[in-house]
């Protein structure tokens, strides 16, 4: 481990972050809010830690793999640790564990609340809760390798790795700040997009503004005790289903349609298993639901905004789904469970991997059958390598070890089965809502601390595709040999 | 500049470190995913997994808007063909390895008549900086600015020599002679000295002048060694092959030891003036029968790095004075540093150099042309010659009234073909060739860069 190298960069990012959180300092104090002193104080604890650390350049600038999974781990966790300040500070959350979990929902765009009265807060904590899930959306570190300058880029493909999603993770150009800058550029242009259409729709800016923000991350948090059913309009509702959906789909696509290349964007496997998934749930549920409502369109318009929110994993709500049907709560829970596509902003399993998993399922099956057949597995018309299949299963298991563990631990708190099992559930996909008792309409204050930072670990694990963070975990990373 | 690197051997690898240490943006082609995982690995670079003289993968890499394309492959026709193929996609400039000496009387055909910018033979460029050597074996390496005009050597300075604990503005007192001493390297140290630096021994500096008054030079600190005339080769590859003909045109006894007996009929042939032995190189008592202990100079150009240091190292027992070995892996040569085994080279270092040269003069459209690039001291030093083409704020104005940024020196000056060993009166006009020397790697592009 070369620590002081990560000590380093450790202090950049927090420099970074410092600024990112004069934002909401020059509201509070623009709106004249109290909560001023709160986001000041954690700007100054940021910048001093940062300059301490990142004060003198280390001689050996060398990281790998493992330097970039926990680097990546630490980002996260101290950006929260940070990031929760001013909620504790200016009161409005009064236990630190509370606002640590908030935050840490924050940025892993979980959207999981511990709050019950959401319009009491100040302007400029709504901000930053909505703001937390802009940045943690594309990534803190995809932000940071935009922004810094070119140096100790070589090695930096192990930091993108491992913060964005997916089995398989390329660049878009042959340099990584080109490559982070495209990205941000596209998430920024897309979020501003969404801006200008939620205030067509008639929201007022500042709800327009942290809405977008809130759905470009595929976070959750919204600003209203209802979410967006506050706003009753089937306009709203339409444009932040489509805008989740969009935002649930790899990036890559967009550089490629901006590039010229949309047909080769619209013949991408994982976009149209993608749409068959989001299409055939939003039908089922439809006509699952069909008599609770007047009639089909009406229906159909609580079932497809469902549908996006969970499967983008964003987890605004306008339905209270708790009460609906059990098919279409199961047809739910699946997507919940499946994520949006890799490359993308959402969370969850991702539907690359589901796909992987389908197909080499099928394989094993016809090798039990023929077994000299010699069969290639394909993703989008390319071979995929059996490392990465193996990748894939690793995957899951680790994924079902985390499950179990946390919801043995989260089960202590005496809540019944279907709590523990979709709060689970839902921090570690990054969604936001579960059901029974942390259903769309509940939300997460009555657990106990333990739970709530066991909640928080899994948000973490979750956003960060479970390795890194058990890198940070392991004490084989911290040996020196 | 985007950049098209096709192959990642050893010449594609360290072409890629270069050229992404620069700042380019690189895309390597290659067919062995492995290869391509750990370049991506390590470089800031994007990698591509297939043939790079196919169509498909010419277009996926962005040949229609690269600016330059290398191909470095392991096949001289693969190089061709994809050089070809890109210069019809839209690539500017394309550099082609073609390395079969078979080929080598075409290469002027291949660059005029199928457009490639640019053909690089490694084993011919090592052999001619091995016979540069071996004419002057005082130094370890010798570097050629200006069609030789001005050289460029290194030496180590021994225990209890002439100059060590002098400061080097007592230089001139000493030798009588217009040399400079620009980059002294101080074991993991580099340094770009001014008059007040004191030698020591040990330092291996690297020293500018014409060739008469290096050859003075090294007469008046008594470190001066006769031309080589009688030269043992051991290995019968593509680089004894040329060098050979090279020292056989200047009149040098060569004689080649070469275990496989088709390749020593083949040389014999080829190479009528040269004397081919079949035999095992390394094998001490063929070396002894074959007067290895009188020779004046002993090449080492196995194919195996590890053969080439330990068929040195006998030599050197044997007292053999100038000593040449070819090391591929870099690593190595840092193993061997105290082994008293200095002029080790590394053809693939002289190829990336030299495609490095050609890409960094390419980008610039300033005031200045880029005529010379070499990489010194494991790349960290630089030394560059640049032609002035046009009226600046630093022409015809001494040197002294200038600012130029740290690490950065002049090391001579070419005027009207005399060499000029420039001073603070000294100015640049149009017209000039000037070498400057630099411990800032890649980072000036043309003259402007060098002031402040």
């Amino acid at each position: 481990m070369n620590y002081k190298m990560v000590a380093y960069l450790l202090g950049r990012i927090l420099l970074i972050m410092a600024v990112l959180m004069c934002l909401p300092f020059l509201i509070a104090s623009f709106m004249q809010e109290e909560t001023w002193l709160g986001f000041l104080i954690a700007i100054v604890a940021q910048l001093a830690l940062g300059l301490a650390c990142s004060a003198r350049k280390p001689k050996n600038t060398d990281f790998y793999a493992k330097e970039g999974f926990v680097i990546v781990a630490l980002v996260w966790v101290l950006t929260s640790l940070f990031g929760a300040l001013p909620f504790y500070l200016s009161g409005e959350i009064p236990s630190y564990i509370d606002a640590f979990f908030e935050t840490v929902s924050g940025f892993t765009t979980t959207g999981a609340s511990i709050l019950n009265d959401i319009e009491s807060l100040s302007y400029s904590t709504l901000f930053w809760r909505s703001f937390t899930h802009w940045i943690g959306g594309m990534g803190v570190l995809v932000f940071v390798l935009a922004v810094l300058p070119k140096s100790h880029a070589s090695q930096s493909i192990h930091l993108m790795r491992a913060e964005v999603p997916g089995p398989q993770v390329g660049k878009l150009v042959s340099r990584m700040r080109g490559t982070a800058r495209i990205l941000y550029g596209i998430y920024i242009m897309m979020t501003l997009l969404e801006v200008v259409c939620l205030k067509a729709a008639g929201l007022p800016w500042f709800d327009s503004i942290l809405n977008a923000f809130s759905t470009a991350g595929t976070g959750g948090f919204s600003i209203k005790n209802a979410s967006i059913a506050a706003y009753n309009s089937a306009a709203v509702d339409y444009i932040i289903t489509i805008f989740m959906l969009l935002f649930g789909i790899n990036f890559t696509l967009f550089y490629l349609i901006l590039t010229g290349h949309a047909l080769q964007a619209i013949k991408s496997e994982e976009l149209r298993w993608y749409g068959c998934i989001v299409g055939g749930a939003t039908l089922i549920i439809t006509l699952n639901i069909m008599p609770q409502y007047n009639g089909f369109w009406d229906a159909f318009r609580y079932a497809f905004f469902q549908v996006g929110s969970i499967i983008t994993t964003t987890g605004f709500i306008t339905a209270d789904f708790a009460k609906w049907p059990d098919l279409s709560q199961t047809v739910l829970m699946l997507l919940l469970f499946m994520g949006a596509c890799a490359g993308s902003t959402g969370g969850g399993f991702k539907i690359s991997r589901v796909i992987i998993l389908i197909k080499s399922s099928f394989r094993e099956l016809r090798q039990q059958i023929r077994p000299r057949a010699v069969t290639t597995l394909t993703l989008e018309g390319r071979a995929i390598e059996d490392k990465t299949v193996y990748g894939v299963l690793s995957y899951l298991s680790i994924y079902i070890v985390v499950f179990v563990v946390s919801h043995l631990l989260v089960s202590l708190d005496q809540v019944t089965y279907l709590t523990g099992f979709s709060a689970v559930a839902t921090c570690l996909n990054n969604v936001g809502p579960g059901l029974d008792a942390v259903g769309p309409v509940e939300n997460f204050s009555h657990f106990s601390n333990f739970s709530k930072i066991i909640l928080s670990v899994d948000m973490l694990a979750g956003r960060l595709e479970l390795l890194p963070i058990l890198t940070l975990l392991s004490p084989m990373t911290w040996r020196r040999r | 500049m985007k950049i098209i690197i096709v192959g990642d051997g050893k010449v594609g690898l360290t072409l890629t470190e270069f050229l992404s240490q620069e700042g380019h943006d690189i895309m390597v082609i290659d067919r062995d995913p492995k290869v391509i995982e750990n370049v991506v690995n390590n470089f800031d670079i994007m990698g591509i997994n297939g043939n790079g003289a196919n169509y498909d993968v010419l277009v996926e890499a962005g040949a229609e808007k690269a600016d330059i394309l290398v191909a470095a492959t392991s096949s001289d026709e693969l190089n061709i063909l994809s050089c070809l193929m890109a210069k019809k996609i839209g690539t500017k400039h394309t550099i082609a390895r073609v390395r079969n000496p078979e080929y080598a009387q075409q290469l002027h055909f291949i660059r005029e008549e199928l457009g490639l910018s640019m053909v690089v033979n490694p084993e011919f460029e090592a052999a001619r900086d091995i016979s540069r050597v071996l004419r002057f074996p005082s130094a370890i390496a010798l570097e050629c600015f200006s069609k030789g005009r001005v050289e460029l050597a290194e030496i180590k300075l021994p225990e209890n020599g002439y100059l060590a604990g002098h400061r080097l503005s007592e230089l001139y007192k000493i030798c009588k002679e217009k040399v400079l001493v620009c980059a002294v390297q101080r074991g993991e140290e580099v340094f770009i000295p001014d008059g007040n630096f004191v030698l020591r021994a040990g330092d291996k500096i690297h020293v500018t002048g014409s060739h008469s008054a290096l050859a003075a030079f090294f007469k008046s600190i008594g470190m001066f060694k006769e031309k080589s005339k009688n030269v043992l080769v051991v290995g019968g590859g593509k680089i004894a092959y040329y060098l050979a003909q090279h020292l056989a045109e200047s009149h040098v006894d060569v004689k080649i030891i070469e275990q496989d007996e088709e390749r020593c009929l083949h040389l014999s042939e080829m190479l009528p003036r040269a004397t081919v032995i079949l035999g095992d190189g390394t094998d001490p008592a063929t070396l002894q029968e074959e007067g290895l202990a009188d020779c004046d100079a002993c090449i080492a150009l196995t194919g195996i790095d590890e053969e080439n240091i330990i068929v040195s190292l006998f030599a050197q027992s044997l007292g053999v004075e100038k000593i040449v070995a070819k090391i591929d892996r870099l690593s190595l040569v840092d193993m061997v540093e105290g082994l008293g085994l200095d002029s080790l080279f590394s053809p693939k270092l002289i190829t990336a150099n030299r495609i490095v040269r050609y890409v960094r003069a390419m980008q610039d459209s300033g005031d200045s042309d880029m005529k010379t690039l070499y990489k010194l001291v494991n790349s960290q030093v630089e030394a560059v010659e640049f032609g002035v083409r046009v009226d600046s704020f630093y022409t015809n104005v001494p040197f002294k009234d200038l600012q130029t940024k740290p690490g950065m020196l002049f090391a001579a000056i070419i005027r009207h073909g005399r060499v000029i060993i420039p001073g603070g009166n000294d100015h640049l006009e149009v017209g000039d060739s000037v070498i400057v020397v630099t411990n800032s790697s890649g980072y000036i592009k043309n003259l402007e860069d060098v002031f402040e």
